[in-house]
């Protein structure tokens, strides 16, 4: 579990040094969950590992826990809501209808192009 | 020490308020879990609505609860590059829908951000609230940097980020069903991308594909998202 949480800590920071020391449009914490999937596919081409050993290593367990801990982890920020009851009260109506009409036009859009362009493509797959 | 003024230090100590923020989502998360997932009962918005209640009645401000809240805020970072395990365990299906991926991630990417600038601007709302708006479908800490560096409220954004997480995860499945969408992976990537890591977090609780999907999303917009902001925004405010 401590070696786990180490490997994830060290790819945060790899990522967030790449992404500073280059200027880099990306946050470290992404930069880093790509260094990690290049590791890993290079990891495995050099000594072969299955789905169920990455589950059961330190670092599949480390990750397993974090994510099944995600939603509490937005928590924190959330809670700031606290700090802006006057604005709420004043702009809440603009807010919530950009919020409502902009997140249902997103999630229509996005799913929209998806599958259109799934379907030209002609491309096997999805679940 | 008297048990008031026990109370009154405890109050000002970041293990009452990390502690209060575990109670929170424990309690949070077993009223969801009774709901049966029910996407209408999100415990991330009952645990802020339970700790929003517990400042007020307490009286502390956010900076004394945020110092005890930070070391759960701080593990957001470790969980994003945590996300690369289940993307590397699906790789083959991520690389077969490439296409679809490049091309909603465009589409999504400037639709959030378009419209929720001018609906909010159709309303009257002032130009820093447009800038804080803008970013509000990336994950927190990047959308605040982007709006700090654009010189608006990056606190308001991080609300706005949020607010939008939970109203993404509590539409996705009525609005995918109800759109007789079977993909998985399509849901998947659009609730990331529309809702980042709240929207990614319900994709896990109802598919693991769809949240592999959603995690990529999420990690890809968070690019794309602030590449564009700059270009779109001028046009976009006035």
């Amino acid at each position: 579990m401590i070696r786990g949480f180490f490997i994830l800590l060290v790819f945060q920071l790899a990522g967030e040094v790449l992404g500073r020391g280059l200027n880099l449009p990306a946050p470290g914490p992404v930069i880093g969950l790509g260094l990690l999937v290049v590791a890993l596919v290079l990891y495995r081409r050099a000594r072969p590992f299955d789905e169920e050993a990455l589950a059961a290593s330190d670092l599949g367990q480390a990750a397993r826990g974090l994510l099944a801990a995600l939603p509490l982890l937005f928590v924190p920020a959330g809670v700031g809501v606290v700090q802006y009851l006057g604005l709420l009260r004043d702009q809440g109506l603009a807010l919530a209808a950009a919020l409502v009409v902009s997140t249902l036009a997103t999630l229509i859009a996005t799913v929209g192009a998806f599958l259109l362009v799934k379907r030209l493509v002609g491309a096997k797959g999805g679940a | 020490m008297t048990p008031f003024r026990l109370w009154v230090y405890l109050q000002t100590t970041p293990l009452f308020w990390l502690t209060a923020t575990l109670a929170a989502f424990l309690v949070a998360d077993s009223v969801a879990q009774a709901a049966r997932r029910n996407p209408l009962v999100n415990p991330v918005a009952i645990s802020i609505a339970l700790l929003g209640a517990l400042l007020k009645a307490t009286g502390a401000d956010y900076q004394t609860y945020f110092n005890g809240a930070q070391f759960v805020h701080f593990l957001l970072g470790p969980a994003t590059v945590a996300l690369g395990v289940p993307i590397f365990t699906n790789l083959p299906l991520v690389t077969r829908n490439l296409w679809p991926l490049a091309a909603s991630l465009g589409v999504g990417a400037i639709v959030a951000i378009t419209t929720a600038v001018l609906v909010a601007k159709g309303l009257g709302a002032p130009r820093t609230v447009l800038i804080a708006l803008a970013p509000k479908s990336i994950t927190a800490g990047v959308a605040m940097a982007v709006t700090e560096g654009l010189g608006g409220p990056a606190p308001l954004t991080g609300v706005l980020v949020i607010a939008t997480g939970i109203l993404g995860a509590v539409i996705v499945t009525p609005l995918m069903n109800m759109l007789g969408v079977t993909d998985y992976a399509a849901r998947g990537f659009a609730v990331g991308l529309a809702s980042h890591g709240i929207g990614t977090a319900r994709a896990f609780a109802v598919d693991p594909v769809a949240g592999v999907f959603a995690g990529l999303a999420m990690g890809l917009n968070a690019i794309v998202t602030p590449a564009v902001i700059p270009a779109l925004l001028p046009w976009l405010v006035g």
